[in-house]
């Protein structure tokens, strides 16, 4: 996360208005975590956040519906540069979501994609622009991702596909 | 949360299910501020209003709510399809299987009819309004409109003016404020007070005895114009000098800062003064805005064919 918020730092000068917008769930204190860092670089920056739900293209298929958490972006997304932050990025799917969710919004200027985990496996043609680490792992295992704000504990490990732990 | 086929009536649902649809309905209402007021959920799905008795509010609320979900609207037209040629129920219903329709909004002059109508169909079905029986998708706006006025809707009290026995609105408004832990009272003339009532329900026969149980909420139900014939029912300014909101009135609900509900259409001059209408503590307006996203969000959770 030091290394992505240094990247991001480098990458955009300070003129231009960066937004971190966190995917639901784990990418929001993702999202957070980046903010803080940044903040410590001197920089300031927006947060926002995104609910895909509604986005997803196996909704109707679901024996079980999620409560909506609604997205929320209090700022002028036109002309900012959004920073789209999820803790994984593997078959693309959430990213296309959110990006539709997103661009109902407004208009940015650019949309990068930062993950904390980049695994291979794509379905959509998206590409993490930022990535903690980049793991090829078989196509049963899960990746999960677990922050003290919302876990109590900072950890990313693997698991069967069907068990969800974070 | 599991879907459910359709939506009926409120008795049907339980606690965690009115929560899940009102607490949905928040994100809904946001989607309303943005650029886009779109989303996708329903992309590819068609949603049928069927409307035996005729409805310009509830309707476009329906179409509006369906609309921002993606889908598409058709309205089956009562006057100018063969249901005036005397087609039953259930054979329009086999033609609108026959179209193979996801949603179907009814509204029908008899209880029970959407209930027929989901038996015999694939489609989700959600009760509209069915004669005196329920109108749950109001009595779901009503609690949303509420739950926004008052942190905590338990203790608050509610008192329902005008013609109960005959409203469906009243039957399921009251029944989900009450579910909501509010204490809800009826204040209305004898003809149009139902026999039986729930033993918690305080019953009133005039504004003074009603103003001294110091209600939160005064909702006004709306006066039925057919009714305005029959014998039992006063006059229309006799009724709004005994029943209605009188300017008078107005000013006591201002003084102790009560807030004002009506389902729509208001008959100015019968329930409520031209002067009322501008009441500062009407959420009015706001029930019409909070009906389309609590519509919304009855249509995200209803599933077509679930449980079948």
């Amino acid at each position: 996360m030091d290394e992505i918020a240094d990247q991001l730092h480098l990458r955009w000068s300070p003129e231009v208005r960066l937004a971190l917008v966190g995917v639901y769930r784990r990418g929001v204190p993702f999202s957070e975590e980046l903010a803080k860092r940044l903040v410590n670089l001197g920089r300031e920056v927006d947060l926002g956040r995104i609910d895909i739900t509604q986005y997803r293209d196996d909704l109707k298929s679901f024996t079980v519906l999620p409560k909506l958490e609604g997205s929320d972006i209090r700022f002028e997304l036109d002309d900012a540069v959004v920073i789209l932050c999820d803790e994984v990025i593997h078959t693309g799917r959430t990213c296309r979501a959110a990006l539709d969710e997103l661009l109902g919004f407004g208009r940015p200027r650019c949309v990068q994609l930062a993950v904390l985990v980049d695994r291979p496996g794509r379905q959509m043609p998206f590409q993490a622009d930022y990535a903690g680490i980049r793991a090829d792992l078989p196509r049963e295992e899960r990746v999960n991702v677990c922050f003290s704000s919302v876990d109590g504990r900072d950890e990313v490990f693997v698991t069967p596909w069907e068990q969800k732990l974070c | 949360m599991t879907p459910r086929k359709d939506l009926l009536d409120i008795a049907s649902l339980t606690d965690e299910e009115i929560e899940f649809v009102l607490s949905n309905a928040v994100p809904f209402k946001d989607l309303f501020q943005r650029t886009v007021k779109k989303v996708p959920t329903l992309k590819g799905q068609s949603v049928l209003t069927l409307f035996y008795e005729p409805s310009t509010r509830t309707r476009s609320s329906f179409d509006v709510a369906a609309t921002r979900l993606s889908a598409d609207v058709v309205h089956f037209d009562i006057e100018s399809s063969s249901v005036v040629k005397g087609e039953s129920v259930l054979d329009t219903v086999e033609t609108l299987e026959s179209m193979r329709v996801d949603y179907i909004i009814v509204r029908h002059k008899q209880s029970g009819i959407p209930e027929l109508i989901a038996r015999n169909t694939r489609a989700s079905v959600i009760n509209a309004g069915d004669g005196w029986h329920a109108h749950p998708t109001q009595a779901l706006l009503d609690a949303f409109t509420l739950r926004e006025k008052f942190k905590d809707l338990r203790g608050a009290r509610a008192l329902i003016v005008g013609d109960i026995q005959h409203s469906r609105v009243a039957r399921s408004t009251s029944l989900i404020l009450r579910r909501q832990g509010m204490s809800v009272a009826y204040l209305a003339p004898g003809s149009m007070m139902p026999r039986e009532t729930p033993a918690e329900i305080p019953l009133f026969g005039n504004w003074d005895d009603a103003f001294a149980w110091c209600p939160d909420v005064i909702y006004l139900l709306r006066v039925q114009s057919e009714r305005m014939d029959e014998p039992f029912f006063p006059s229309a300014s006799e009724y709004h000098r005994c029943y209605g909101l009188t300017d008078a009135r107005v000013e006591v609900l201002r003084e102790r800062g009560l807030w004002l509900m009506h389902p729509g259409p208001v008959n100015r001059g019968v329930e409520i003064t031209d002067r009322g209408m501008n009441y500062e503590r009407s959420l009015i307006n706001q029930q019409v805005e909070n009906g389309i996203a609590v519509r919304m969000s009855v249509l995200y959770w209803l599933k077509p064919g679930a449980g079948l």
